[in-house]
């Protein structure tokens, strides 16, 4: 009934503001009661509330969409914002569900038990960090340590031709370094995982979104970019990567289902105390084939290896 | 008719003195009148006190003013040893600006005369309101422009590494602020008497020499006003700026160097500091900044109008 209602809403608008005051009352007065009504039926509705993330944002969206179809009377609502956003509201207990893309750290799990709150993590998938390349650039595979000595402060490598390739359309030769602005958990990841926990050198192009990213490395021939496989495109290139002397892999959802890939991060979603209720049902479902299914598809990797159709 | 003399007056008054429907609306009316007009002054102190009170515990804590002014590191994140150094968001934030004046000023005084002393009828209506539409194409728009188009465009023409820089950037601003002082140069020009125009073209004065030694001077006050708050629009945009400059923290040489602006700076990094951390006050801090800047660039603007106002 409310959903007709929306849909009739500009009808609505120009029967009531039509005629005079007392006809707009007479008209206006059963509609506010039809509506407090429509209102208040939806109080036997469960709302899961979901904030967090941004890079699970879209996931959590699809899930959230999906699952009423399961079960109607469980309503999710998504909101994002980052990881620290999500992740200081499960510690001031605002939420049932924070999605974040990296742990929660020991200081802030304190912070959640000083105030009864307690986070349990649960793994729903995984991100495998992408290196991108202009497709002009004949580099097809890469190491972690050269990843490293290109992003780190005092690295060594400044010009692709010191990793041997000259790049067509790049003729200065100069590698452009395109990273992520200093709080965002895809920087914070790649700088723990590639880096070793040395600082970023200074001078890199710091984009405020991972698509940003992907579509200044297309366009700019030195460049070179990181950020999640699910925001790759046509557009650019993605050699595989290999961590000390390991076989190179292409970063791929099965790749970093399996851990073969060198640079994939978990992604987490956190409660407070072990799910139970409709909140449990629903963590049970996104962990169900179902859920990982719907995460596969929007191009990150399940948690652990699915079969979809 | 002489009894009655005395008594019609104090009636009449009192009559008067009915609060009706007309007296309420009255009031009411004043009272909102006057909400509206100290609203400007409650929300400006309101800000003010708002962005001081989360950047003073920096200013007053771990801040070094003369590392905050002077360094160009800023690593407020870093694990080992954070630092403010805000000198190379500075040169940024001034290059940008800089460059932008030089294309928009001309740009907008030319279009401004244009509109205000040759154009007529039509094409003057047409022309005006196309420029209040490119004032009206929003900053992020304008960002995806520098970044999807300028940025290839720059690196094939000048064969240089990457478009993303001082340049590019420079152009996104001055084509933004330029309506905004094409509208404020056509409005002082337009308050120069038509007088002053007929008493140099009776003198046999050509078109160029009545714009240029009579409009021009006369309406030199509010053309610095335009410009003035051209500078403002510059210091002060923040979405077009952060994707087209690069957002590198870097102290350029060239115009093709990628930079980085304060006010970029601010709103890549607030949404995620933790609220009360160093970093989060840190970036108030540079909110501060950039507040005094744009109240003394605006003042400077509303002094020179003035000035000008006092001398006719």
């Amino acid at each position: 009934m409310c959903i007709i209602l929306w849909d009739e809403f500009p009808i609505l608008v120009e029967i009531l503001t039509r005629g005079t005051t007392m006809n707009r009352f007479f008209r206006t007065a059963p509609l506010v009661v039809f509506l407090l009504a429509c209102g208040g039926g939806d109080s036997s509705r469960t709302v899961i509330q979901n904030r967090g993330s941004d890079t699970l944002v879209n996931v959590a969206q699809a899930w959230a969409e999906a699952y009423s179809a399961i079960d109607p009377r469980v309503a999710v609502a998504v909101t994002g914002g980052g990881s620290g956003t999500g992740i200081s509201a499960m510690i001031n207990g605002t939420i049932d569900i924070a999605n974040a893309s990296r742990a929660m750290s020991e200081s802030e799990i304190e912070d959640a038990h000083a105030r009864g709150v307690d986070p349990i993590e649960h793994i729903v998938g995984y991100d495998a960090l992408a290196v991108f390349l202009h497709p002009d650039n004949p580099i097809d595979a890469m190491t972690v340590a050269q990843l490293a000595n290109i992003y780190a402060e005092g690295g060594e490598f400044e010009d692709w031709s010191q990793l041997g390739v000259t790049v067509p359309g790049c003729s200065s030769g100069e590698i452009i370094r395109v990273s992520r602005q200093n709080n965002s958990g895809t920087y914070a990841y790649f700088e723990e995982a590639v880096l070793g926990g040395a600082e970023y050198g200074l001078g890199s192009r710091d984009m405020n979104g991972s698509s940003e990213v992907v579509e200044l490395v297309a366009n700019t021939p030195c460049a070179i970019g990181y950020s999640g496989l699910a925001y790759a495109t046509d557009h650019v290139k993605m050699p595989c990567v290999s961590f000390q002397g390991s076989d190179c892999v292409a970063p791929t959802t099965s790749s970093a289902v399996d851990g073969s890939y060198p640079i994939a991060r978990p992604l987490f979603m956190y409660t407070n105390g072990e799910p139970t209720g409709a909140i449990g049902a629903y963590m049970d479902w996104i962990k169900s084939s179902v859920g990982q299914c719907i995460i596969l598809a929007k191009g990150y990797a399940s948690a652990a290896p699915v079969t979809c159709t | 008719m002489p009894a009655d003399v005395g008594q019609p007056p104090t009636k009449t008054a009192m009559d008067l003195d009915v609060r009706g429907q007309d007296w309420y609306v009255d009031k009411l009316v004043s009272v909102l009148v006057f909400v509206g007009g100290i609203s400007a002054v409650v929300l400006i102190l309101g800000i003010f006190v708002f962005i001081t009170k989360e950047g003073v515990g920096f200013v007053f804590g771990p801040m070094e003013v003369w590392e905050f002014f002077t360094s160009p590191f800023w690593r407020p994140t870093s694990r080992t040893e954070a630092t403010y150094g805000i000198l190379a968001l500075m040169v940024g934030t001034a290059s940008v600006t800089g460059l932008a004046m030089l294309i928009a000023v001309p740009f907008s005084l030319g279009a401004a005369v244009f509109i205000g002393e040759f154009a007529t009828g039509r094409t003057r209506e047409t022309l005006k309101v196309l420029v209040e539409l490119l004032a009206a194409i929003p900053s992020v728009v304008w960002g995806f422009i520098g970044l999807a188009i300028m940025n290839p465009l720059i690196i094939e023409t000048f064969d240089v590494p990457i478009g993303l820089g001082i340049l590019n950037s420079g152009i996104i601003l001055g084509l933004m602020a330029a309506p905004i002082m094409t509208t404020i140069a056509e409005d002082a020009l337009k308050a120069v008497p038509d007088g002053y125009r007929e008493a140099a073209e009776a003198m046999g004065a050509t078109k160029w020499q009545v714009i240029s030694k009579v409009v021009f001077p006369a309406a030199k006050n509010g053309l610095m006003a335009a410009v003035l708050l051209g500078v403002g629009r510059g210091f002060g945009e923040t979405m077009a700026v952060l994707m087209a400059s690069g957002h590198s923290i870097n102290l350029p040489t060239s115009v093709f160097d990628s930079v980085r602006a304060l006010t970029a700076t601010i709103a890549a990094e607030l949404g995620e500091a933790p609220v009360g951390s160093d970093h989060y006050r840190a970036l108030f801090t540079i909110g501060i900044f950039l507040f005094l800047i744009t109240f003394v660039i605006n003042l400077m603007a509303d002094i020179v109008i003035r000035g000008g106002g006092r001398k006719r």
